[in-house]
């Protein structure tokens, strides 16, 4: 520690103060107050001296040099979504700084905790088209939750103690500050406080208690409930509540992608996925229901499919935390602001005890439908290709439903997130509302630093793998035990089914050349295998699950499946179509 | 469905950079916005937007309620035009020798309640406040004369009802 001036930070609220350091290493001291312990980023001109000071602090914060500062964001994300913490990612100025677009919208629209840190020119340079400036707060305005430029070194504490607050804070979100060079360098007399409020932000409403009221009596009367729960649930950590709320209330309960693993995939009363490629069962009878019951999702047009003809017949009850989604894409007859543990909490007295079981069968009913048609032959399959899903479920198998499991974007994603099974929370972590392609190879990373006892997987499929393959080499130089899957179809396997259905057949550059990736990440004296062979599978995803080390294993898996059930754009949820 | 004219009212922090976070969300519902105001509010060190659109009430409702989630946005309102009492101000700048020569341009200024801010040799100045379509008028008349420049500011408007600003602020105080 270079600083023998600064107290050690045992009591996290406690005013930390010291005399005269630069803005840099006033950073350093905001980020340890914060309990932050590692950062994703990558150096460069206009963030040198907080890297001088990383270097200084190397005993108490690690850095990971990622390869692309997309990975820096991608990381933190991953971290972020298994630990409940802030991620923090860090870049330079100018290219560093725009680097980090992708995965601040990514964090913006999926609600992630991050944190992101640039360089900026000195500030006399600003607005002069100087060497690596950009206006990054002007570009990342619309994709972070709030941002700010830093040109004093005086104003850091307060800046960053406020960057901490709201990102974790209420509907979670990114922040992303900037940081000119001369506030770097310039010295002052340092003391930091925690942030607790901001006066024009109010992170968590108020509960209404007539609104609880009007929802339970709904609930009470209601013949055919259903509930759709989603991210809401576990940013709140109300999986607990989430549970006694649909054991005592009997009612099925269906989820998005983001929401899954707030509840036990093999709980009776979960009745899958909603949603463009999600179960049948749910998505029909979400027209048929008389209550639909929406807890911590946002009604994505990915969920509702044509919102003329959702739910059309359904009273609605909305538990929010965020007012602007209330009424934005489907109106509720109540909507229940708040945390969604809090107003579960004050719900769940107000709910009579019921079975629903007439309503069960419907739903049991249309699984069975859809195992006949299509679940069967994904994870049973008799046809002589490699299935993505028969895959996911030997990974199933071999993790005992325990897995972090961290997804891509396409048709292996809709696969893993239909067949993965979970028995813990904050468990999926995939890329839900930006869809972006290269996520999952950074963000298997983070995953697996934010909870190192757990054992995490990432499904990629060939297209997305490339996008962001160069992290490969963060697993082996710092040797960071991800079990890589590639689901390689050599194809852009979603765009090329749309292709199939909508577009006549006519693949337009939907067709990969794939390099031999086995070879990739033996370059990267990482352990790989590639299989072909149903015979191979079993044992060697056992095998992969029981290394002790990064594992890469590339599936050669039918080239021309499409995955189904599907809801085509436009339609709406009952026109679900099986084939 | 039915689109209207509506006053978006917008109290916020006095920041750097807010005025891009704002005109963003409109942006990103392709909404044209039609006039544009900044100024103090009656609350010390808070700032009000005032935002003029066209556009239908669920859009509208929408909007306000992403801006108000901005974190450094107190609180933001929409409103009908005939909810508010609304305002804009405009200068004309019009050849010095129109004044003396053309005798209309006398009565054109008495009509509309139009001031003179300043008179030189070269140009003089007509400043006058109303309601845009009184604005227009006086526009017209005085364009076949001649118009060296013209510029209009931003709409401003107060509401009927009430937009309790301070009770948002005081409830911060006592909850910290």
């Amino acid at each position: 520690m270079n600083s023998n001036t600064i107290k050690e930070n045992k009591t996290p609220n406690k005013k930390i103060e010291t005399m005269n350091i630069s803005g840099a290493e006033a950073i350093i001291h905001c980020l340890l107050a914060e309990g932050v312990d590692l950062i994703y980023g990558y150096p460069g001109g206009a963030i040198m001296p907080v890297y001088d000071e990383l270097y200084k602090f190397q005993d108490r914060l690690t850095h990971i040099l990622t390869r692309h500062e997309q990975g820096a964001t991608h990381a933190a994300q991953g971290y972020a979504r298994v630990s409940g913490k802030v991620g923090i990612a860090m870049a330079t100025s100018g290219p560093g700084a725009t680097n980090l677009v992708t995965g601040l919208a990514d964090a913006q629209i999926d609600s992630t905790p991050m944190v992101c840190i640039t360089g900026q020119v000195g500030s006399h340079l600003l607005g002069s088209d100087a060497f690596q400036e950009t206006d990054i707060v002007g570009i990342s305005t619309p994709v972070t939750k709030w941002n700010y430029q830093i040109t004093k070194a005086s104003e850091i504490p307060e800046i960053l103690a406020k960057a901490f607050y709201i990102a974790k804070s209420g509907r979670p979100g990114p922040v992303l500050i900037d940081i000119t060079k001369d506030a770097q360098f310039d010295t002052f007399d340092f003391s930091y406080e925690k942030c607790t409020g901001v006066r024009s932000y109010k992170p968590v409403p108020k509960p209404n208690t007539n609104a609880i009221a009007e929802a339970a009596k709904l609930i009470n009367e209601a013949k055919k409930p259903m509930i759709v729960f989603g991210q809401g649930v576990i940013l709140g950590e109300a999986e607990a509540e989430l549970k006694q709320f649909v054991e005592k209330a009997g009612i099925p309960a269906a989820w998005t992608i983001l929401g899954v693993a707030a509840m036990d995939s093999e709980h009776p009363l979960n009745v899958g996925m909603v949603g463009m490629h999600g179960n049948y069962a749910p998505n029909v009878l979400t027209n048929e229901c008389d209550l639909l019951i929406a807890i911590g999702m946002r009604f994505d047009d990915r969920v509702t499919g044509n919102l003329e003809t959702y739910a059309k017949q359904a009273k609605v009850i909305h538990f929010e935390i965020d007012p602007a989604e209330i009424n934005k894409n489907v109106t509720s007859d109540v909507a229940v602001l708040g945390n969604s543990k809090e107003t579960l909490q004050l719900i769940l007295p107000l709910i009579d005890k019921k079975n629903h079981d007439e309503w069960h069968n419907e739903f049991k009913k249309r699984y069975d439908i859809e195992y006949n048609e299509v679940i069967k032959n994904d994870i049973k399959p008799t046809k002589e290709g490699l299935t993505m899903g028969e895959v996911i479920e030997e990974i199933n198998i071999a993790s005992k439903n325990s897995a972090v499991i961290v997804t891509d974007v396409g048709q292996h994603q809709m696969i893993a997130c239909r067949y993965a099974k979970f028995n813990q929370t904050k468990s999926n972590i995939t890329s839900g509302g930006l869809g972006t392609m290269g996520f999952a190879l950074p963000a298997a990373i983070g995953a697996k630093q934010g909870a190192m006892d757990r054992e995490v997987v990432a499904i990629i499929g060939d297209g997305g793998y490339q996008m962001t393959i160069q992290e490969l080499g963060v697993i082996f130089q710092h040797n960071i035990p991800v079990k890589i899957v590639v689901l390689n179809n050599d194809h852009l396997g979603m765009v090329r089914q749309w292709q199939e259905l909508f577009f006549e057949k006519r693949y337009a550059s939907t067709v990969m050349v794939n390099p031999d990736f086995v070879k990739i990440a033996e370059g990267y004296h990482i352990e790989s295998k590639r299989i072909s062979e149903r015979s191979e599978l079993k044992n060697t995803i056992k095998e992969m699950m029981a290394s002790k080390n990064p594992y890469f294993l590339e599936v050669k898996v039918e080239k021309e499946d499409n995955v189904f059930p599907m809801i085509p754009t436009g339609a709406s949820v009952s026109d679900i179509r099986l084939k | 469905m039915e689109k209207n004219r509506y006053t978006v009212s917008v109290y916020s922090e006095n920041n750097v950079g807010l005025l891009n976070r704002i005109s963003g969300i409109f942006l990103k519902r392709h909404i044209n916005i039609e006039s544009l105001n900044v100024s103090k509010s009656e609350i010390e060190n808070v700032s009000k937007f005032t935002v003029v659109i066209f556009t239908d009430h669920e859009t509208a409702r929408k909007i306000v309620g992403q801006i108000e989630k901005q974190i450094e946005v107190i609180k933001a309102y929409f409103h009908l035009d005939d909810e508010t009492i609304y305002q804009e101000s405009v200068l004309f700048k019009i050849d010095s020798s129109l004044l003396f020569d053309e005798r209309n341009i006398q009565n054109i200024i008495k009509d509309c309640n139009a001031t003179i801010v300043t008179v030189s040799r070269d140009f003089f100045v007509l400043a006058k406040t109303g309601r845009k379509f009184e604005v227009d008028e006086m526009y017209d008349k005085l364009k076949p004369f001649g118009i060296m420049q013209f510029v209009r500011s931003g709409r401003i408007a107060v509401t009927k009802a009430e937009m309790p600003i301070s009770v948002l602020l005081a409830e911060f105080k006592e909850n910290k």
